[in-house]
Formats: C-alpha cells, sequence, structure tokens
C-alpha cells in the first residue's frame, strides 16, 4: 500500500480518533489517504492552532494527539505548539510534509529545514529517508511521546517518499536502544523518603505538571492524607489535589498564595513531585526554601539537582513512586502531633493574608470578580483554558480546580494565542465536559481566526475575554518596575469582540455589570454553538500577591 | 513585606549536596551514539542551549557500522558535569555515556605543526621533534611539517618550544581515549 495508507493504519492501531491539520502541496498524499481512512480531521484555519488544538486534547484526555502541516510555512507555523508541547511536557506528534527529496538542500518552493528548526524543541524528531521504515518511525514517535516524560515528536515526510509503494506490516516490537526510561522508583530511596517525612516537623508537598501527567492524583491525594501534610501546587499542577481542602495551601509561586510561598520558605522538609523548580516558583534561587531539604520525585532524571539539589533523588514514575512512598511512610507510624505547631503557623498565614482584592461598589466588575463568577456558573464543574498574562494569573487563583486535567493553560512556554486553540482541541476530545476559556483582549487576538473551526465543525466552546483594554501583565510590570512608563500596553483598536463572533457565525455577547454577572454567564454557557463573551473589566488591576522578578518568596508584595 | 521566617544555620550535608555539582577538573566523555544522520547536531546543540562549553570534540567509526563514537573534552570546573551527562542522555540517539576516569584512561590526540625553519635552523627544530617522538612528514626551503601524537600536554609543550621558531600553522585533531584493561570503553 502507499506509504500515506500505512500512516493511517499506523494512527488506526494507536488508537487515534481526531487529529488537527492544514494541508498544503507536500503534504497532499496524506491528505489524499485521510479522504477514506475513517479519521476525523478538524481543518484549523492556522498550524499554529492546530498544534495548540493538539496540546488542549492531549492535556485534557491524557493521549497523545496528532497535528498535521505542510512543508516549510506550515512546519514552521508549528514551531511555537512544538517548543509549548516540550516546556509543559505534552504528548503530541506533529507530522510534517516536506519538498522531494531530489529538492532537499536546494532551497526549493516551500523547503524550510523542519528538522533543524526545531531541534532544540523536540523530544525526539526523525526525517524519513526509507518510506519503508515509516510505520516503525511512526509507532516509535508515539512510544517517544508518550512514555517517559512525555513531549513533541516530530516526523518529517518527504512528498516523494510519502507516494511510494511499501510492504505494510503492523508493527510489533519497537527499536529504541538509546530509549529506556525508568518507571520504577528506587526503593532504598523511597524509604529514605518515607523516613524524612516521618521526622520532619515543617513539610510540605510541592507537586507540579508531572503529577497530571502520571495520572498519580489518587495517590498524591492519599499520601497528602496520610501524613496530614499542607500542600501546594505548581500552575501546572493545579487540580491534582482538590481545591479548596483543608491541607491546600493554594497556588506557589510569583502570583502563588502567601501561605503557599510562606510555608516553603520556613519548612524544614519538601517533597517535590513532578516539579522542576522553575524561576517563577523560586524566585531568587539562592534564597529559596534555606531551611529544607528535598525529596525530588521526577521522571526526568536530568530535572534532579538542576536547579535546586536534591538530598533524596527518586527518579521513576511518579504514581509508582507515590504509591509505594504512602505504604512506606504508614508502616513508620509517625506521631501526628509532631505537626501541630506547624499547622498553626499555616493556619495563622492563611487566616491573615487570603487572596483578597477590593470589590466595586458600582457596577463595575473587578478581573477577580470576574473568575470568581465563572466559577459560580460554572459549578467549579468545566475544562478550564486560558491564555497568558493577567487573566491567567487570576483564574489560577480564583478558580478552584477539584480534579486534574480540568486547567489547561501554557506554563512553561507562556504562548499568547494558545487559549482558543486549547479549548477547542479539549472539548473535541471531552464532547461531554463543559469547556469554557478565559482569554484576554491581548491573547484572543492572537488565534482569533479558531472561531471559524469552532464554527464550522460545531465545537461548542465558550470563550470569556477579560477586556481591560490592555496587555495587562506588561502594564502592570511596567507600572511597578517601569516608573509608569506605559509603553505599547494599550490595546487600542480592539475589534468590537461581539460583531468578530458573529462575523464568524459564532454567538457574541457583551456583559459589563457586576450585580447579573452569574447569571449573565449561566445564560451565556446555556447558549447553544460556540460563544464569544466580551466581558469589560477594571482596566488597571494588578495582580497580587507577587514576588517580584529576583526576589525571595519572603519578600512578597501585595 | 510579610513575615519574615526565622533563621537557622544549613546543615553541612546540605552544602555538600550543592558542591557535588562541579568538580574541578577536565572531563573526558566518551559517547556511543546510533549513526544516523543528524546526531552530532544534536549533541552540538545541546551544548550550545544548555550553555555548555565544549573545549575538544571528535567523531569516528566503531567497529560496529551501525554506532559511532564521540569523545568530547570538557571543563568541569565550571559545567555540571553531572547535568550535561543527564542531558546527553535524554538523546535518544545517544546509547551510552560514559566520564572516563583519567587514571584509567589512555587519551591521544595528534597534531601537525608547520614551523618556519631554513637550513640553520631546521636541525634544531628536528631535535626537538625527536625528543617528541614527532616525525617529520614535509620539508621545504622555509618550513617544515612536523606530526605529533601525544596526550594534549605532550603537544602543548612542543608548541612552547618551537613557537620562538615562527609557528606558521598548527592543527590539533582533539582528543581520542580508550580505557585501560580488558573491559570495553
Amino acid at each position: 500500500m502507499r506509504a500515506v495508507d500505512a500512516i493511517m493504519e499506523c494512527l488506526k492501531a494507536e488508537g487515534v480518533d481526531v487529529v488537527f491539520g492544514y494541508p498544503g502541496g507536500a503534504n497532499m498524499p496524506t491528505y489524499d489517504a485521510f479522504y477514506d481512512a475513517g479519521i476525523k480531521h478538524i481543518l484549523v484555519r492556522h498550524e499554529a492552532g492546530g498544534g495548540h488544538a493538539a496540546a488542549g486534547y492531549a492535556k485534557a484526555t491524557g493521549k497523545v494527539a496528532v497535528a498535521l502541516g505542510t512543508s516549510g510555512p506550515g512546519a514552521t507555523n508549528l514551531v511555537t505548539p512544538i517548543l509549548d508541547a516540550m516546556m509543559d511536557s505534552v504528548p503530541v506528534v506533529f507530522l510534517t510534509g516536506q519538498v522531494r527529496t531530489d529538492l532537499l538542500g536546494t532551497d526549493g518552493f516551500q523547503e524550510a529545514d523542519t528538522i533543524g528548526i526545531t531541534m532544540p524543541a523536540v523530544k525526539h524528531s526523525v526525517m524519513i529517508t526509507d518510506p519503508a521504515e515509516l510505520p516503525r518511525v511512526l509507532h516509535e514517535a508515539f512510544y517517544i511521546a508518550r512514555s517517559g516524560r512525555p513531549g513533541p515528536v516530530v516526523v518529517d515526510i518527504p512528498t516523494d517518499l510519502s507516494k511510494v509503494d511499501i510492504p505494510y506490516e503492523p508493527v510489533t516490537d519497537l527499536h529504541l536502544p538509546g530509549y529506556q526510561p525508568t518507571t520504577e522508583g528506587n526503593a532504598k530511596q523511597v524509604r529514605q523518603a518515607a523516613k524524612a517525612l516521618a521526622a520532619a516537623r515543617r513539610p510540605v508537598i510541592y507537586a507540579g505538571g508531572g503529577v497530571v501527567n502520571a495520572n498519580a492524583s489518587a495517590e498524591l491525594i492519599e499520601l497528602t492524607r496520610a501524613g496530614n501534610f499542607p500542600i501546594t501546587c505548581t500552575l501546572m499542577g493545579l487540580g491534582a489535589f482538590p481545591a479548596p481542602d483543608r491541607q491546600w495551601l493554594g497556588m506557589l509561586g510569583m502570583h502563588g498564595t502567601r501561605a503557599a510561598n510562606y510555608a516553603i520558605d520556613e519548612a524544614d522538609l519538601i517533597v517535590a513531585v513532578g516539579a522542576r523548580f522553575d524561576d517563577r516558583i523560586t524566585g531568587k534561587l539562592s534564597e529559596f526554601a534555606p531551611r529544607a531539604k528535598f525529596v525530588h520525585i521526577d521522571i526526568d532524571p536530568a530535572e534532579i539537582s538542576k536547579n535546586v539539589p536534591a538530598h533524596i533523588p527518586i527518579v521513576g514514575d511518579a504514581k509508582n513512586i507515590l504509591s509505594k512512598l504512602v505504604v512506606e511512610y504508614r508502616s513508620l507510624e509517625p506521631d501526628a502531633s509532631r505537626l501541630e505547631e506547624w499547622w498553626a503557623r499555616v493556619d495563622h498565614w492563611r487566616e491573615r493574608f487570603p487572596l483578597a482584592y477590593e470589590d466595586t461598589t458600582d457596577s463595575e466588575i473587578r478581573p477577580q470578580f470576574m473568575i470568581q463568577a465563572l466559577a459560580e456558573a460554572t459549578e467549579n464543574d468545566a475544562i478550564v483554558t486560558s491564555d497568558v498574562g493577567q487573566h491567567q494569573m487570576w483564574t489560577a487563583q480564583y478558580y478552584d480546580f477539584p480534579k486534574p486535567r480540568r486547567w489547561i493553560n501554557s506554563g512553561g512556554l507562556g504562548t499568547m494565542g494558545f487559549g482558543l486553540p486549547a479549548a477547542l482541541g479539549a472539548k473535541v476530545g471531552c464532547p461531554d465536559q463543559q469547556v469554557v476559556c478565559v482569554s484576554g483582549d491581548g491573547s484572543i487576538q492572537m488565534n482569533a481566526q479558531e472561531f471559524a473551526t469552532c464554527a464550522d465543525n460545531g465545537i461548542d466552546v465558550k470563550v470569556f475575554i477579560m477586556n481591560n483594554g490592555y496587555l495587562g501583565m506588561v502594564r502592570q510590570w511596567q507600572e511597578l518596575f517601569w516608573d509608569r512608563r506605559y509603553s505599547q500596553v494599550k490595546m487600542g483598536g480592539n475589534p468590537d469582540f461581539v460583531k468578530l463572533a458573529e462575523a464568524y457565525g459564532c454567538t457574541g455577547l457583551r456583559l459589563t455589570d457586576k450585580n447579573t454577572l452569574v447569571d449573565d454567564m449561566r445564560a451565556a454557557l446555556a447558549t447553544p454553538g460556540p460563544v464569544l463573551v466580551d466581558v469589560r473589566v477594571t482596566a488597571e488591576e494588578n495582580v497580587y500577591p507577587m514576588i517580584a522578578p529576583g526576589e525571595a518568596a519572603r519578600d512578597m508584595v501585595g | 513585606m510579610g513575615e519574615p521566617g526565622i533563621k537557622e544555620t544549613l546543615s553541612l550535608e546540605d552544602l555538600q549536596a550543592e558542591a557535588g555539582l562541579r568538580s574541578g577538573r577536565k572531563h573526558t566523555l566518551s559517547i556511543l551514539v546510533e549513526n544516523k544522520p543528524g546526531v552530532l547536531t544534536r549533541i552540538a546543540g545541546l551544548f550550545a542551549r544548555r550553555g555548555f562549553n565544549i573545549d575538544t570534540l571528535t567523531v569516528g567509526p566503531t567497529d560496529d557500522d551501525r554506532i559511532s563514537r564521540v569523545t568530547l573534552t570538557l571543563d568541569g570546573a565550571v559545567h555540571p558535569i553531572d547535568q550535561v551527562t543527564k542531558q546527553l542522555h535524554k538523546l535518544i540517539n545517544v546509547l551510552k555515556i560514559r566520564d572516563l576516569e583519567p587514571a584509567e584512561t589512555v587519551a591521544r590526540e595528534l597534531a601537525l605543526f608547520k614551523i618556519a625553519a631554513d637550513g640553520q635552523t631546521r636541525a634544531e627544530v628536528m631535535q626537538i621533534c625527536e625528543i617528541f617522538r614527532g616525525k617529520v612528514v614535509d620539508v621545504g626551503k622555509r618550513s617544515i611539517i612536523i606530526e605529533i601524537t601525544g596526550t594534549n600536554d605532550k603537544i602543548e609543550a612542543f608548541e612552547r618550544l618551537v613557537r620562538p621558531f615562527g609557528l606558521v600553522e598548527m592543527m590539533r585533531t582533539g582528543e581520542i581515549a580508550i580505557t585501560r584493561g580488558r573491559g570495553e570503553t
């Protein structure tokens, strides 16, 4: 059969039921194969939208997603989603078209060195040189994308090779001698970690996106309950532990809660699970958790001791390790009363420094209020995607996520334009779930063309634009650190978002009154089909609390 | 702002965990890789991206044509070797990495020197060459080319000695290294 038909067989064998893509000259053979392959294809309006949609699908379902683009500009438009998936460890296989092999290296029409351009942004990449190898390479791509620390894999397919007739046989064995991720945690290290936890007087669990990737939420909850430990999550980990909760301290890091940041600052033992001590978490590294010893559980050995030296490193799958750790911990029968003082201190912080803002007395909508209203209108039971900026931080702060895979955002790369396509991808993956996107008036315009994809395919996402007329986060930094010299942050010339939605065949609504906001949002959520809701909020509001860049957590402001 | 925490001193143990990251010496990494397109680019790209500085790099075939060997040296005073090897291991085409122990390793480098030498100085240069067990590979009216094999210390010593004669050009291959004893590198 043609190599492209073999691609379809491989996709089916991998359980792929939907792909996101955009055709062009170099991947036309693949699109011919889609014609009767029986695999659902969502035609996006820009390759970047397709890449982010795939990430949204993968983050919501936990399955490997697939995005396609043609050669040259099709592939370069995928570079941002590829790096985004790399930074957030998202399993996506990217299939790019490439020019004919006889044109390679000649600056042919729509030729780009896709493998070269994406090399620093991928978990792995392969250009097909022998079409007979295609099935094996594809299955290896899926395996690499999903196993170990998940990530993006690019398979670049020259158009002439994709038409070649190859003998297709289902691939049953993979040959990857250089790739053997460790999944079982070292038993001795796990015992040591249990002992350290049993001896700790000021322990904190610090969970990241790796817990979500490992589907280890239940095990994380069990350990946290077993030891009555205080727990905080990173931006990527939100939902891994249900919020709100008696043991929940709120988010950690630059815009995390004071309770979480102070607890880390004073902790004597920090158990980091699937987290990587990013600069947005640690603040000034030399003053990060100065009294703590670190247990670091991660599937990627290179993350251990990269930023913060680990006293007890455990490499492996979080689900596997946490379930062993809880058994070891219980067997030590630690004295629960040793944490009483610590909880008193933590409770004191929580009581004294709750997340707060000054509400309005008229109908004006504070952005924080908007998120609280959205949480109420959706009963905290939606998959929420976001773009990047103030609205992202406020959503992370004020929307309590009860489960993992409910909060989908671009954490590592911080990609504006991620939210809408990610929402449509999540909705395609989880059609029975309510999916909302919180965006900003800046971010939404970076991939607004995907409203057409939603309308065209009847993808029922509700987009709430937190419209403050500014690139709010940059404006906040200019206010705080650049002497209020507002440079290029006023979003003059914003379109009429209601009309924009209508032009795309979606429903557009504008909300300006705080007093009816929850009910208006409920009405928007009940409106069938894709809906854009333009919510007008206070223009100059800041995200607090905040660890100023380069400062220590204990010096949080606001 | 906020409540300052209670200051406590760090334990020695904590500090040692941190100190372990920099070894302070030259390291030779012997890396087996799959012989596939782009592998060297991946390694070089990784070093550039993570800010690791390669001192020397050599690549060549092994006795198995599916596998190549990369030998590279870098400064452990500047780079956390542990982090370098862990990042290298993440490359799918990298099969095995060995951080060679200097005492258990034989390392060699080849260098070619083009030295200004006329009738008067030629004999003196050749004498130095003999002491270093080098080989004269070409002689011209006004220059001489010498081949030296050895550790990089030896090559650097030779360079210092011949430089006053007028060093026209020098080329070095970078080190290759093999472990002593019966076991494979």
